[in-house]
Order: structure tokens, then C-alpha cells, then sequence
């Protein structure tokens, strides 16, 4: 088709000329619209475009805002706005005549209507209100088109606020007998699940009717949902691994219909989506991963046909073969793919085939081998692309034997790049492999020089932080500490005396700082050549006021008093009647400090390393400012996202009148300080001394701790013995030798045993092959048993904890959460002990006892009424009483069938399930502190013996797993068997339900069967969750799935708060973090840890509560459950 | 997807969807952008650029530029295809496509893409359903224009 279509197209100049073509009939040449076109393709100059198109727009203008113009015509002048608006002139008062077309216009007009305010508006204009009605209306027509227009005009914008209004119609048409219409209903449910997933979650299970939709192009459309809904929760869809893997064979195996066909490929679109869903299934999963290996396999055989569309498939096959639990003979030929890939001819493919490289390369480097010489050719390619993508998979493998010449040539690319984007990027991959790899300090120094110098004041700040904190840290030698900074300091004194003037703002920053502190490390440099070089730099025009002031600090620091005063002093004198307040502040420092030698050495201790500072980060000795501030009407302190919901909430103009600013602005102040530290900030301090600059923390090193290591540089490591035999078959053929290495990395060359490849055309390429160096060599390293062969030069001291190689010192994480989870408990007990007041006295006792003499006994239900009683900290006490329930007899005996290590803890009233002849099925759940168990007993009343009894349990939100061994199948007449469950939540709603069938067979009698289900709570799965304000801040912001409500308070007055968060705290088991004036924070976890957060505020007379899990569903069920605790107290 | 946009060898845009929520000065600025780096480009360069944290990719079609915006885990190939596939359906639909028929015709070639792609992800691939969804609307039109009556629901 393409060479029909670029046949026409280069036709097309013939065509402009615009004679009356016969093909041109369907042109609508002589529509007004055609005029304009025509007009302007004659017009020469853009100042002519400028008036005709001005005098064209005043046209529209008057005639929309005529009365007489029918529908028809704002049609035409709707098309004639549009086009206007595209050639980039703004036509914003056609927007309500759009809005309005799309209102009252016939169909065909509406479609002009709502494509112009498609066209037109974006998500967030509020013209866009005025729709809601139309789409309201059109999406209860008749008329298909008009549902259509609807439907598409919904997916692409629509106001998340204004989502409920046409929810209800919206998944009514999921049901719709025309597949279109059901196809654009699920794309618009997509869309409300991408912009407000909150909204959509209680029809997740018409998403599953829409993956089984008899209509293919309905299938497809689902597929957009589970593809996102799978990325944020891969173990909510784990079932659905096999339908995806049928629905993939089916389609591999061309079932569909031939309409889904594209150049004679099945539905390749479809096929791409499966398998993207299949990789994050299969990720780290075993089990799911060996129900797609035969269909992936079929999937990369039947790609054969040369054609983009199979090579697409192909590298998604590729994808997923990678991220899913490894299978070797698949990996094999998905590596074969990718060599294909890198090898071909086609500029596009080599592309993608870098890029899978990159994506495979850390779990297996011996590819990146396998290809090196076409990856070496690849860097030098004429496209900037194809080296860039080169330099992203050089990134991958650098190491401490190659990162000389990887950065080298990272180095290189950055002088010729001009994207600001790409600089920024590459500039911190260059400083992370320096920090990681350097080989030595003159290396490292001027590598970070030349970082500085390209990556400008774009850079990311962290990097000269991270640099300046690994120089004032140190590492593990003094005495390398010490040759470190005496080359910087050489370094940069060399830079000044040059041309300091083209170093960017930054780089002067971090001289100044390492002047300031370490030049007195070499001896033989007067403090007054630095501070001449230093007044220097303040005298050039483009320094900026915040690197003068970085100068005048180093300044500070440098003054010793002595023949160097008179500089120091003609500084402090211009700069103290500076404008700029820190400058004039840091010039008055400096001129004290330089007259008064003995304060000077208090407050600027060198060698501080030593000796760190003890810095009070909680800024407590403001404490007693903040209350006074308080005390005289201050507003208490707000968290940044506090204010901005309450921006959002206040988007009308306020007519209240301000309160007191000026102790408020303070005390937010100094308390936003603290929590976000702003490492080149100048609140730092004096001197921005090491200590300080320690303490705020922020590296640029991945975080590793805790991440399950699969991947080992030899491959997944389960198989580590099969793949190192394999490295040391291939060692020898594939390394380089030594003596091609450039000076540099001589005196690294672990690797003598190697040969040269004869085949090598180029000498230059070959000594560019010490590229791949270490990645064999580690592994021949390995098979000496050290996996770990190259260490980093600069290892942090152990305060960095961001090193992965200290993480081993972290215990692990489910310890220390036990640990602080029965500090809580304690706590917990304590605290409430120590409250004396007289409602809790009373309570106390109650919770120690049973449930059944609560007061709350009339709560319906079951676990409601356990809530009251702290059953994780009770003990061996309550079952006892529980046995004194006269009520009771039948649980008693029940009870005493349980376990032993059960009977002790506390469980809740038996439930009957179901009685089918003489067998009584009764359940019960016992709460456990890091588990719920469902006990269900069978008692058998009658005197003969049952056999093949078979209990089966099912939930849709809970993952149940049987505990107990199975009892025997068989049971004799007038007995009890326990089975037990331990449940977990596998997705949260508001009540759980569990569904079971028991079958037994009565001997010489047809077996029998009877259905039943046991309803629970989500409450019972609800632990207290102990963090700190600090984590509570950091985890509230990573989380994703929020809600917002206003509950009603508990009582009024200034203890109200504090009695509602009481009051949630017993009955739902939260655990209160800090209550600060009108405000408190909760959090909570379910079983499993999923953690949930909650924010709450007084605020005109409710309780505004906010909460944020990273597990969808769950900030709904639990404001629920607060909602009823509230309203039952 | 995060946009499309067709221009044309002179640097002219004929046609841009946005299916991320922008100012009209980013979309301004993202275009005349994206317009230059592609135009600067030799034909036997690769089809895919980086750019900001973005994936583009790209096809000259005669003198016609088809430009797609994708996130950098997409697969670039079949986005390549999917302009491919845009560019069959204008074929089909205006019988062997030239870029006078997008100029003039501008608001059709929208249409065809909403039924080919919604909110940025591919809506339905075949080929035949598109095309009809597209008649369908359009047989609207020509009855309308024989009688004004409003109301089309006889039609179904």
C-alpha cells in the first residue's frame, strides 16, 4: 500500500497549483473554507497570513454571535475556526459556540461540534462543565452515532469531578448489543480509571465480562485496563494469567477473524498487549511463568516473515522472555532475536536491538560480547540516536577495568550533544560511574571538573552535593582522604588562574567550598593567593549573588588574620551595604569572624571531620518560640500537602479575613526547613560544614536494600552453576588482550590468559574493545568464588547507608518491623494505662474481658463487636472467661476442639454454616497477631460414620490457605473435626466473604453436597501500623490510592479531635502517630503490610479525613468502617 | 500515546492531537520543536528520536510527516505501524490519500483517527471496522443534507 500512497503524495506539487483537478472534486474548492486554504497557500509573507487570518476570525466572530445563523452554518465556521486555531491563531471566542454546536446541532453537526471542542479545550478548562449536559443527554439517545460521539468525546477529555454524573450510563453501555458501543465504553472507563481510579473500582468485575466479550475489538479494548491495572498490582491478577495465555495462543494461532489481520499477521496490536501483560505476571513468579513458556515459544517461531509487524512482536516476545522467571532454552533464542536485531541492516531494527541489549545486558552480560564489535561500530554512527542508545548500554556495563573508556566516551558525546535533556541525563550517569569507578584520584577530580563544566547549572543539584559530601565524608583511609583533597584543591586553583570566567555558576560553588575547607591542607599556599583568586571571581560580572555568597563563606573560612586582612576587608566593605540581604549577612561574618580570632575558632573548627557536629534536626530548641507564637494566636504549623489540598479546596475567592501573618510565616518556616532540606540551601549554616551536609542525606547511588537479587552478574543466580560452567567454556575466545589497553587501565588487566581474535579489522576498534572488559573477567573471577571482584574505590564510610554493599549491616526488614510492632503494643498498653481518666478506667476492664459481655453486644456484626477488645495483647485470661458464658454451651464444646495453640487466643461467636442432614457445619475466626485463622468445625450427629468429606473454600477478596493437615476423610458418628484456614486480604472491600461447599457421602448412599459462605469484616484484618511523623511524611507521599471524606466529630470543644481519633483507635484497631492542634495523623496496615495512612483535621465543625494506601480499595473500605465507628459509638 | 502530529516538509502542521492535558503555549513550543529536530533529519536516519523523557517516532510519507509521541517502554515499532495503519485508512477512505485531501478535508482526517485511535491507544485495529464506523456517520451526512428532519434513529 505504502508505494500507492507515496506515489499520489509526491504528486501533490502538481496538485498545488491549483487548477481544477478531476481528482480534486471531492476538494470542497469552493466552500469558504477552500477560499481561505486557497488564500493562504498564495500569500507570501506571514505578515499577509497575519491579516487574512485576522480578517477571517472577525468574520467568524460576527456571524456566530448573530442570532440568524442556522446550525449549518456554525458548522462551516466551526471547521474554518478550527483551522485557524491550527495555523496558530488563537480563536477562544468560537469555544462556547463549539460547546454549544455540539449541544443543539443535529447529528452531523454535533460531530463538528464536539471535535472542535476536542480540538479546542484541554481536561481542565472549565468551559469544559458546559459538555456535561450534552454528553449527559446524548448518551441516553437513541440514536447510535449519537452515543458514539459521546462516548469518544468522554475518552479523550472529561472533567474528573464531574465523572460520577455519567458513570451510571457510561457502564450501562457496557452491556450494549453493539460492540462499538460497548468498545468506546470500555476505552471511557479507561480513561476514569487513568485519571480518577477511585471512581471505577467497584466495576472491576464488568471489566472481566469485557475480557470475555464475544467481540475481539472489545477484548482488546479491556486489555488497556488490565495492562494498567496489572502494572500497579501484579498479584491481584495472578488467575488470570491462563485466560491471558488462551486468549494469546488463539490469537498466535490466527482464530481470530481475517478482518483483525495486518499484512497477514493476527491482530499484532492484541498480541503485543498480551504479552506485556504477561510480563508483569510472570515477573518473579515461578509458577505463572510456566504457563506462558509454550505459547511464547509458539509466538517467536511463527514470527518469522520479514516485516516491521513481525519484528514488533518479536521484540516484545524478547521483553517478556527476559522479565519472566528465565527459561533457558527460550532465552536462547530470544538472545538469537536480539543478535538478529543488532546485526541487521535496518537502521530502526539495530536501534531496538540496542535498546533490548540494554535491557538484558545486566542479567546477561556475555551478550554485550557476543556483539561487541557491532556495539563499537554503533559509536561511532553518524546518527546521534544510535550512539546515544550505544552509550545508555555502555552505562549498563561499565566497571571498574572499562570505566576509564566508557566515560571517555560519554564525555565525548556531551561536548557535541546541544539537547539540554540528554546533557542533564548523561551528566549524572557520568558522575554516578565516577563516584562508583574511579580508578583514582586525579581521574575522579578532573572527570568531576569536566561533569561540572558540560553539565552546567542544568545538572541536577545533587551531584555537586553528593560530591562535596563524599569529599568532607571521606572513605576509609586518611590518608587518601587527605591526597583527594589536596588534588582537588590543586586542580581547581589551576582552573581559577586560567579563565575562570567561562566556569558555569555551579562549578564556582563547589570550588569555593573546597578552597574554603582544604586549601590549608598544602602547605605551601598562602591563604591570601586563594583569597585573591577568590575576590576575583566576586569582581566578574556574571557571578550570581548565591555563588558570592558561597565565595564570601569560603572567605570566612580562609581568614586567619595576618597579611591576608586586607583583602578580606575591602570584600566585607563593598558587600556590607549590598542589596541583597545573605550577601550583607555574610559580609558582616566575615569581617567579625576575620577581627576576632578566638570566636572565629569556635565557630569554624577545622577538621570537624573528626569530631562531627551534633545537629539538632528536629530544631527543638525552637520549640519554645513555637508555642509562644501559638499561645498568641498563631495558625499551627500545615504540611505542604495540607495546604495545597486546602488550595484546591479553595479555589473561590476567600472572603475571610486574614489571620495574624507574622508569627505564623515563621513558625511554617522553620519547621518547612526541616523537612525539606535543601543541600545547597543557604539556611546550611555558616560554613556548610561536613557535618551538616552529612546529616541531610541524598546520593545519587540505587537503593538496594531490601530488592531480592534474582539477577547476579552471572546470570539468575538459582542456575548460577550452569551458567558459570558456560563463562568458562567462553572465556578464553572472547576476551581481548591486555596489551591493546591504553595506559590507563594497564595496571588493571586481571586478564592474561587471553588470545587475540584474529578477525579483528581495526586496530583503533580493537583497543576500543577493552570496552567489555570485566565483564568477562569478573566472571572468570567468580569461578574462583569471589562475586563480588571489584570493590568500589570510593566505599562511604557506614553513615552512608546508601552504598549497597553496606546493606548487609540493615537487619531485615520484617524483623525490625516486628521488633517496633510489639513496641506498640506495649506502648499502646502502657499509654492507655497511664491515662487516667475515669471513661477509660471503666472500658479498660471491659476489653479484658470477653466479647460477650460487651457492652456493644448488639452490633450486628461478629468482629464489630471484637473490636472493642485488644485481642492482640490479651492473653491466656480471655478464653477463660469466654468458657463462663452460660449462653454458650454448644461453642464451649466447639471451642474445645480446637488446638491447643488456638484455644488461647481469642475468637469470635461460632457461626452456624449450613446443616445438611446430620451434619452441622459452624465456624469461627481467631485473630492472631500476624494472621486471622478461620477455624470451621464439622460435627457429625448422627451414629454412623461419614465418609469422604471434602471442604472446599473459595474468596474472591482473600487468599485462603489450609493450615491444618487435612483430617481424616472418614469420621465416626458423634464427633468434631477442625479444619483451619489462615486468610489474608487479596484485595480490599469493605466486607470479605468467603464461599465453600462441603460434600460427604453417607455409607451406601449417593455422596452429598451443600454450598454456604462466612462473611467478614475488613476491620478484622486491621493491625496498628507504628511509624514515625518523619516516615509517616515520606510514605504518605509515595503512596498512589487516596480518598477524602468528612466524618462527623465525637463529642465538640478542643478535646474533640482527640476523642474522635480515640474512639477509631479502639474500635479499628489505628494507631494515632502525633496529634498537633487541630490535626492528627493514623496509620494502620492490613495483614500482610498494606500499610494505609490517614490525615484528619478539624475543620468546620467535621472531621476532614484523608487517607492514602499504595493498595487501591483500601482508603474507601476503611473511611467505611470509620464512618460506622463514628456513627455506632 | 501522548500526541500525534502531521506536518509537512515545508515545517506546516496539518493535523495535532493531544491526548495529555497541555497549555496551548507547551503544545506550541513542543511542535515548532519537534518540527525543526525532524526536518533536520537525513532520510536514512532512524525513525526514532529521544526526546525530553520521550520516545518519538516518526515517518515521511511524500511530502507529509507523520509524528507520534510515546513513552519510552512502548514499542516503537508498532508505533511505527500504527501510523502506517492511520495512513492505509486515509487511503482507503479518500481513495489513494494526497496531502490536499488533509488540507481541505482536514475535519474527516480527525474523525478517522478518533475511530482508529482513542485517548491515545490503538481503539480498533481492523481495518474494515473503522472504515464502517466512519461510513456510518457519514451516510448521515448525505441524508442530511436531502432532508433537515432531525433525529436519525430510523437509520437503526
Amino acid at each position: 500500500m505504502s508505494d500507492v500512497v507515496e506515489k499520489t503524495l509526491t504528486a501533490l506539487p502538481s496538485l498545488l497549483s491549483l487548477d481544477p483537478q478531476p481528482g480534486s472534486a471531492k476538494l470542497s474548492s469552493t466552500s469558504k473554507l477552500g477560499n481561505l486554504i486557497r488564500g493562504i497557500t498564495e500569500l507570501t509573507s506571514k505578515h499577509e497570513e497575519e491579516k487574512l487570518i485576522q480578517h477571517e476570525l472577525a468574520s467568524i466572530k460576527d456571524q456566530v454571535s448573530s442570532p440568524n445563523t442556522s446550525m449549518r452554518q456554525m458548522k462551516e465556521l466551526m471547521v474554518r475556526a478550527i483551522y485557524c486555531e491550527s495555523l496558530g491563531y488563537e480563536a477562544s471566542f468560537t469555544y462556547i459556540h463549539a460547546i454549544k454546536l455540539a449541544q443543539q446541532g443535529t447529528a452531523l453537526e454535533k460531530r463538528v461540534g464536539y471535535l472542535a471542542v476536542s480540538l479546542f479545550l484541554n481536561e481542565s478548562h472549565e468551559l469544559l462543565l458546559l459538555l456535561v449536559n450534552t454528553v449527559l443527554k446524548d448518551l441516553q439517545s437513541t440514536n447510535l452515532i449519537e452515543v458514539c460521539m459521546a462516548l469518544t468525546v468522554v475518552s479523550q477529555m472529561f472533567p474528573k469531578d464531574m465523572i460520577p454524573a455519567i458513570l451510571p450510563l457510561v457502564e450501562e453501555k457496557l452491556n450494549h448489543p453493539k460492540e462499538i458501543i460497548r468498545r468506546k465504553a470500555v476505552l471511557a472507563l479507561y480513561k476514569f480509571y487513568l485519571i480518577a481510579p477511585n471512581q471505577v473500582q467497584h466495576i472491576h468485575n464488568k471489566f472481566r465480562k469485557a475480557l470475555c466479550d464475544k467481540d475481539p475489538g472489545v477484548m482488546t479494548a479491556s486489555l488497556h485496563i488490565y495492562l494498567q491495572m496489572i502494572q500497579e498490582n501484579p498479584e491481584g491478577y495472578k488467575d488470570l494469567t491462563a485466560s491471558f495465555v488462551t486468549i494469546l495462543k488463539q490469537v498466535v494461532g490466527g482464530k481470530l477473524p481475517m478482518d483483525f489481520n495486518y499484512h497477514s499477521v493476527p491482530a499484532p496490536w492484541l498480541q503485543i498487549q498480551l504479552l506485556r501483560i504477561l510480563a508483569l505476571l510472570g515477573k518473579n513468579d515461578q509458577s505463572a511463568s510456566a504457563v506462558m513458556y509454550e505459547v511464547l515459544d509458539e509466538s517467536l517461531r511463527r514470527a518469522e516473515m520479514n516485516h516491521n509487524i513481525t519484528y514488533a512482536i518479536l521484540y516484545e516476545c524478547v521483553k517478556c522472555i527476559y522479565t519472566i522467571h528465565p527459561k533457558s532454552d527460550l532465552l536462547e533464542k530470544a538472545a538469537k532475536c536480539i543478535g538478529n536485531f543488532v546485526l541487521s541492516p535496518k537502521i530502526n531494527l539495530k536501534y531496538l536491538g540496542l535498546k533490548a541489549l540494554t535491557y538484558v545486558v545486566q542479567q546477561d552480560p556475555r551478550l554485550a560480547l557476543q556483539h561487541q564489535m557491532t556495539i563499537i561500530e554503533c559509536l561511532d554512527h553518524s546518527d546521534l540516536i544510535i550512539k546515544r542508545e550505544t552509550l545508555e548500554l555502555l552505562f549498563r556495563i561499565t566497571n571498574a577495568q572499562n570505566v576509564v573508556v566508557i566515560v571517555e566516551k560519554m564525555l565525548e558525546f556531551l561536548r557535541v550533544n546541544t539537547d539540554d535533556y540528554t546533557t542533564i541525563d548523561l551528566v549524572g550517569k557520568v558522575a554516578e560511574l565516577a563516584e562508583k569507578y574511579a580508578p583514582d584520584n586525579e581521574w575522579f577530580i578532573e572527570t568531576m571538573s569536566t561533569v561540572f563544566s558540560v553539565g552546567g547549572d542544568m545538572m541536577q543539584p545533587d551531584i555537586p552535593n553528593s560530591f562535596l559530601k563524599l569529599l568532607s565524608e571521606g572513605f576509609d583511609s586518611v590518608e587518601e582522604d587527605r591526597k583527594l583533597r589536596l588534588f582537588a584543591v590543586d586542580s581547581y586553583i589551576t582552573l581559577l588562574q586560567k579563565e575562570p570566567g567561562k566556569l558555569p555558576q555551579r562549578f564556582l560553588q563547589v570550588i569555593s567550598w573546597v578552597l574554603g575547607e582544604y586549601s590549608h591542607l598544602k602547605d605551601e599556599l598562602e591563604p591570601t593567593v586563594v583569597l585573591k583568586l577568590l575576590a576575583k571571581l566576586l569582581d566578574m560580572k556574571h557571578t550570581s549573588s548565591e555563588t558570592k555568597s558561597w565565595i564570601l563563606m569560603a572567605m570566612t573560612k580562609l581568614c586567619e588574620g595576618g597579611a591576608e586582612v586586607s583583602v578580606v576587608r575591602e570584600v566585607s566593605e563593598t558587600y556590607s551595604s549590598s542589596m541583597d540581604t545573605v550577601l550583607r549577612q555574610r559580609a558582616h561574618e566575615l569581617q567579625y569572624l576575620s577581627q576576632d580570632s578566638e570566636l572565629r575558632a569556635k565557630v569554624l573548627l577545622r577538621d570537624n571531620g573528626l569530631r562531627p557536629l551534633e545537629v539538632d534536626s528536629s530544631l527543638s530548641f525552637l520549640d519554645g518560640f513555637v508555642s509562644e507564637a501559638l499561645a498568641a494566636g498563631a495558625a499551627p504549623y500545615k504540611p505542604p500537602h495540607q495546604r495545597q489540598e486546602e488550595l484546591a479546596q479553595a479555589k473561590a475567592l476567600s472572603l475571610e479575613p486574614y489571620g495574624l501573618s507574622l508569627p505564623m510565616s515563621m513558625s511554617s518556616c522553620s519547621i518547612t526547613d526541616r523537612q525539606s532540606p535543601t543541600l545547597l540551601s543557604m539556611s546550611s549554616g555558616l560554613s556548610g560544614d561536613s557535618a551538616e551536609i552529612s546529616h541531610k542525606g541524598g546520593s545519587t547511588s540505587l537503593k538496594l536494600d531490601g530488592v531480592k537479587r534474582v539477577w547476579g552478574r552471572e546470570g539468575y543466580l538459582p542456575q548460577r552453576a550452569a551458567v558459570e560452567e558456560a563463562a568458562q567454556v567462553e572465556v578464553p575466545c572472547t576476551l581481548r588482550s591486555p596489551s591493546q589497553q591504553g595506559d590507563a587501565d594497564s595496571s588493571h588487566s586481571q586478564t592474561p590468559t587471553s588470545t587475540p581474535t584474529p578477525t579483528e579489522p581495526d586496530p583503533e576498534k580493537q583497543q576500543l574493545a577493552s570496552l567489555f572488559f570485566g565483564l568477562s573477567s569478573q566472571s572468570s573471577v567468580c569461578l574462583m568464588g569471589k562475586p563480588e571482584p571489584t570493590p568500589h574505590r570510593f566505599r562511604r564510610k557506614a553513615k552512608g547507608v546508601t552504598d549497597p554493599t553496606s546493606s548487609s549491616l540493615i537487619s531485615t526488614p520484617s524483623n525490625v518491623e516486628k521488633l517496633l510492632c510489639n513496641n506498640l503494643l506495649d506502648s499502646n498498653i502502657a499509654s492507655e494505662l497511664a491515662v487516667s481518666s475515669a471513661k477509660q478506667i471503666t472500658e479498660l476492664p471491659q476489653g479484658l474481658k470477653t466479647a460477650s459481655c460487651d457492652v456493644e453486644a448488639e452490633l450486628t456484626d461478629i468482629a464489630d463487636i471484637k473490636q472493642n477488645n485488644p485481642s492482640l495483647i490479651v492473653d491466656n485470661g480471655i478464653v477463660a472467661a469466654a468458657d463462663e458464658d452460660p449462653d454458650r454451651p454448644k461453642d464451649l464444646c466447639l471451642i474445645s476442639h480446637l488446638p491447643a495453640e488456638l484455644s488461647e487466643l481469642c475468637h469470635s461467636e461460632i457461626t452456624p454454616l449450613c446443616t445438611i442432614q446430620s451434619l452441622v457445619l459452624s465456624a469461627c475466626h481467631l485473630q492472631k497477631e500476624d494472621s486471622l485463622v478461620l477455624a470451621v468445625f464439622i460435627s457429625n450427629s448422627s451414629d454412623s460414620a461419614l465418609q469422604h468429606i471434602v471442604l472446599d473454600l473459595d474468596s474472591e477478596q482473600l487468599e485462603v490457605s489450609c493450615v491444618s493437615d487435612s483430617p481424616a476423610e472418614d469420621f465416626r458418628g458423634h464427633s468434631v473435626v477442625v479444619y483451619q484456614y489462615s486468610l489474608t486480604v487479596k484485595r480490599p472491600s469493605i466486607h470479605v466473604s468467603i464461599e465453600g461447599t462441603v460434600s460427604f457421602q453417607l455409607p451406601g448412599e449417593a455422596p452429598q453436597a451443600a454450598q454456604f459462605s462466612y462473611k467478614l469484616p475488613l476491620t478484622i484484618f486491621i493491625r496498628p501500623l507504628t511509624v514515625s511523623t518523619e516516615e509517616y511524611g515520606t510514605m504518605w507521599l509515595s503512596f498512589s490510592h487516596d480518598t477524602k471524606q468528612n466524618l462527623t466529630l465525637i463529642g465538640d470543644g478542643q478535646e474533640a479531635l482527640t476523642a474522635t481519633l480515640n474512639v477509631l483507635k479502639q474500635k479499628l484497631q489505628l494507631h494515632v502517630v502525633e496529634i498537633i492542634g487541630q490535626e492528627g495523623i493514623l496509620s494502620c496496615r492490613l495483614l500482610q503490610d498494606q500499610p494505609c495512612l490517614m490525615h484528619c483535621r478539624v475543620h468546620a465543625g467535621t472531621l476532614a479525613v484523608w487517607l492514602r494506601s499504595p493498595v487501591p480499595d483500601l482508603p474507601d473500605c476503611l473511611i467505611y468502617h470509620c464512618q460506622r465507628a463514628l456513627q455506632e459509638y | 500515546m501522548q500526541f500525534m502530529l502531521l506536518f509537512s516538509r515545508q515545517g506546516k502542521l496539518r493535523l495535532q492531537k493531544w491526548y495529555v492535558p497541555l497549555s496551548d503555549k507547551e503544545r506550541k513550543k513542543i511542535s515548532r520543536d519537534l518540527v525543526q529536530t525532524i526536518l533536520a533529519r537525513k532520510p536514512k536516519m532512524c525513525s526514532f528520536l529521544e526526546w525530553r523523557d520521550l520516545k518519538i517516532v516518526y515517518k515521511r510519507y511524500a511530502s507529509l510527516y507523520f509524528c507520534c509521541a510515546v513513552e519510552d517502554q512502548d514499542n516503537e515499532l508498532i508505533t511505527l505501524e500504527i501510523i502506517h495503519r492511520y495512513v492505509e485508512l486515509l487511503d482507503k477512505y479518500f481513495g489513494s490519500v494526497c496531502e490536499l485531501d488533509i488540507i481541505f478535508n482536514f475535519e474527516k482526517a480527525y474523525f478517522i483517527l478518533d475511530e482508529f485511535l482513542l485517548g491515545g491507544e490503538a481503539q480498533e485495529t481492523s481495518k474494515k471496522n473503522v472504515l464502517k464506523a466512519i461510513e456510518q456517520a457519514d451516510l448521515l451526512q448525505e441524508v442530511s443534507m436531502l432532508s433537515s428532519i432531525d433525529g436519525f434513529s430510523w437509520l437503526f
